[in-house]
């Protein structure tokens, strides 16, 4: 069937309500009595996340397992078994919802779905083991509404993700998915589409935070009969899964809001460039795709208007400078991802030299919730100048892992130690680093500044995609900054000398700062090469190429002096800084450590207390491997 | 005889590739994804089989293969072992998790092991952050991972599967 006007579409939508009316509710209300078919509830909807975290974790098996067991007691017409995307609290994983009491059940294993079946769904009680056990209170939390984790976020971008099958466009029209479309198709000029995007005060959320309304504008002013819209799902941040996630769980939510850009832009075809490495991403957006296109929401005559469009997937292949625009569209064409210098932009010369609009894949997810609620209810949210939410991948030495989205504004101590129940282990927190390898890590001191384009930016980070990674005290942060170079130095595409050179040059210091051979002339020289690179660098990669290390520099100076000074390492990270020796106290001489150790460094008399020679460790940790009264220490 | 045999399969098959993208160097990334797929790597013969029909200069070819990291120009091992050095792993220790792979299996990043069996490799973020740090074998997830367990990982892989 195909779509061709408003009331097929309000038709489809009713059709597709009934099933998602009981998740919704779910949504709004508070859990309330535990339901069961024992007492007389008539419809019961099991979801288990589908997300990546939780899949390996073999969510899979354990949906699998539940359908079997609703199978044997034959109530598969009153309880049905869905996979969402990503319900977001990664930690505690795999995840299993039960609607409509809204139960929350985590770290459930594929054994535990008979005792699921049997006591929540059959007799109605919760099953108390796999309830989530507030930390800091001891309190058993059913409902996720009332989980702290949960209390803090809004979900617009992932308003979808974890509530409804990512692989029915029927349930997305029933959250009025394509209305977004339909209204613009039917009932705006395409300057009134742009206006709106304009007036919503979305920006770029792949990082640079350009706003999306100026953006289109300009595509739409390019004079073409061939436009392109491009989706950025490059996500290159090598700690963060948004996007993934996004893709995974509501793919549908990208496409519409693509088309109403093609639309806007004059475009009619569109293009999805994907990380290859994302292959249930790729797969659940040919999905997608193709239930668009069998419902006459994608090709001609879209909703029995003229407008046309269609959307092709490219893939990438691994190289992170190809989340940068210019170099997205060279690899698009088949060349090597290069950036190239702008202007041309690519809204006037982009792919195949033709007007290209590229957003990132979250901003796109935002664009059919902005026509749905209007323009001024998305600008509710957020700062003066950030509208709207920001979905972040929050990981690290963190208690509550996950996938969040918070509107702009809100704080990094709100984020981290409200929603991300604080620092695991009961360390203590040491840096955050916001905006994957172009961005910086922040200290205690930036706890309370608000999570916003500008303010990040300021404090000498900045938004990017969305990765969040928390640090605690064990961690070295000439190391991490070591880390985050290393990367960029394998990722620089090499075209430009400041970031294929003067990248490789810094980490060469680091790794002499790390092998305990840095001086305080080094420090400078990072600096001065860090300052060089921003100002010459051909491409973003390239110019926020130092930005961990000119932020931990700025930020964390005294441990960078510790390590070239006084040769220490307070994190006990640096192994050069480091040496292994005995305890006498703990020693008893057994001798197993001087058999062990592979160059002699060890002796000492049988029954009396051992040495080791410095001079000689190569401090391989065999010793400490060996040694069962853990007399030796690493210091 | 079974080498030219195979290179005659193996022209006849890349041939197939490109035409079904119109022979368009445009393609050319989406070409060399399916060739990889078909024999496991793209070696320098390949590249020159897909150079020619696309008719584009053999160095831009290879200059795609080699810019990209999922290209590989040599073959891998029966079993891939993957550690993720996302930034969520890695500052919960992924590095010496990788540091010991390397060990026990007595080879660097990118590397196959001399009998076929085992490749290394490192990869950014498979998005199982809540279990970081993660090793992959074969695209299955073994999570929170500690140096001292990466042997018995190793151990549990079927070398002759």
């Amino acid at each position: 069937m195909k779509i061709a006007s408003l009331q097929d579409l309000e038709k489809i939508r009713v059709e597709a309500l009934s099933s998602l009316k009981l998740r919704e509710e779910s949504l709004r209300e508070s859990g309330g009595e535990t339901c069961g078919l024992a007492k007389g509830t008539e419809h019961i909807q099991i979801l288990t996340c589908g997300g990546t975290g939780c899949k390996v974790s073999d969510s899979p098996k354990i949906a699998e397992n539940l359908q079997k067991c609703l199978e044997e007691f034959g109530i598969t017409d009153k309880v049905e078994v869905i996979t969402t995307g990503c319900i977001g609290f990664c930690e505690k994983g795999p995840i299993v919802k039960i609607i409509p009491d809204n139960t929350f059940y985590t770290k459930v294993k594929p054994e535990d779905a008979t005792e699921i079946v049997k006591e929540h769904i059959l007799g109605g009680r919760r099953v108390e083991r796999l309830l989530y056990v507030d930390p800091q209170t001891r309190e058993t939390v059913s409902d996720s509404k009332n989980m702290n984790f949960y209390r803090k976020q809004v979900r617009i971008a992932l308003r979808n993700c974890g509530l409804i099958d990512y692989e029915s466009i029927r349930e997305y029209i029933a959250r009025d998915g394509y209305t977004a479309l339909a209204d613009c198709l039917l009932h705006k000029t395409p300057e009134e589409v742009i206006d709106i995007v304009k007036r919503s005060g979305l920006r770029g959320r792949g990082g640079a935070g350009f706003p999306t309304g100026n953006k289109w504008e300009f595509a739409r002013k390019s004079q073409s009969d061939i436009k392109y819209v491009v989706c950025n799902a490059d996500e290159g941040d090598p700690g963060a899964f948004m996007d993934c996630s996004l893709m995974e769980g509501d793919p549908n939510s990208i496409v519409e809001g693509m088309t109403i850009c093609g639309y806007a832009i004059g475009a009619k075809h569109g293009l999805i460039y994907v990380r290859a490495e994302y292959p249930l991403a790729i797969h659940r957006l040919q999905i997608a795709i193709k239930q668009a296109h069998e419902l006459g929401l994608l090709g001609k005559d879209i909703l029995g208007t003229s407008f046309e469009f269609d959307i092709t997937i490219r893939y990438g292949a691994g190289a992170f400078v190809c989340g940068e625009e210019t170099a997205l569209i060279q690899s698009m064409e088949g060349k090597r991802g290069e950036p190239t210098l702008k202007p041309p932009f690519p809204a006037v010369q982009g792919y195949k030299k033709y007007p290209t609009n590229v957003n990132n894949v979250e901003t796109w997810a935002n664009i059919p919730i902005i026509f749905q609620k209007g323009p001024e209810w998305f600008a509710s949210f957020g700062t003066e100048k950030s509208k709207g939410t920001k979905v972040f991948t929050l990981a690290g030495k963190i208690n509550n892992v996950g996938l969040i989205e918070v509107p702009m504004g809100t704080t990094l101590r709100e984020v981290i130690y409200e929603i991300g129940g604080g620092i695991k282990g009961g360390k203590a927190f040491k840096a955050v680093q916001t905006g994957g390898p172009s961005g910086g890590c922040l200290t205690k001191k930036h706890l309370d500044i608000p999570v916003d384009y500008e303010s990040l930016t300021a404090a000498g980070s900045m938004m990017g995609s969305g990765g969040m990674i928390v640090m605690d005290e064990d961690n070295c942060m000439v190391q991490v900054a070591r880390f985050y170079l290393g990367y960029m130095v394998h990722e620089s595409c090499g075209k430009c000398v400041p970031c294929r050179i003067g990248n490789k040059r810094m980490l060469e210091i680091l790794d002499k700062i790390v092998d305990g051979k840095g001086t305080l002339e080094d420090l400078d020289q990072l600096e001065n090469l860090a300052t060089v690179i921003k100002d010459t660098a051909l491409c973003g990669l390239g110019q926020t190429s130092p930005n961990p290390v000119l932020s931990t520099l700025a930020n964390f100076r005294d441990e960078y002096i510790e390590h070239v000074v006084d040769k220490k390492c307070r994190a006990k990270q640096c192994m050069s800084m480091l040496s292994y020796t005995i305890n006498p106290e703990n020693c008893i001489g057994c001798h197993l450590c001087v058999k062990n150790c592979p160059v002699d460094a060890i002796s000492g008399e049988v029954k009396k207390p051992h040495v080791i020679d410095q001079s000689k460790c190569i401090k391989c940790g065999i010793c400490v491997s060996n040694c069962r009264l853990h007399a030796i220490s690493l210091k | 005889m079974d080498n030219m045999k195979l290179s005659c399969t193996a022209a006849a098959k890349i041939d197939e590739i490109c035409e079904e993208h119109g022979n368009d160097a445009g393609e050319l990334i989406n070409i060399l994804h399916e060739t990889q797929k078909t024999f496991g790597y793209l070696p320098h013969e390949v590249q020159v089989l897909v150079a020619k029909k696309l008719g584009i200069p053999v160095n831009r070819v290879n200059g795609v293969v080699s810019f990209y990291t999922f290209f590989t120009e040599k073959p891998k091992g029966k079993h891939i072992v993957s550690v993720c050095l996302g930034t969520a792993c890695y500052v919960r220790g992924a590095e010496k998790v990788l540091d010991e792979a390397k060990k026990v299996l007595g080879i660097e990043v990118g590397q196959t092991t001399p009998d076929g069996i085992f490749s290394l490799d490192s990869l950014r973020c498979v998005g199982a952050c809540g279990l970081a740090p993660v090793v992959l074998v074969d695209g299955k997830v073994f999570g929170n991972v500690e140096p001292k367990n990466v042997s018995r990982i190793l151990e549990s892989i079927d070398p002759t599967a």
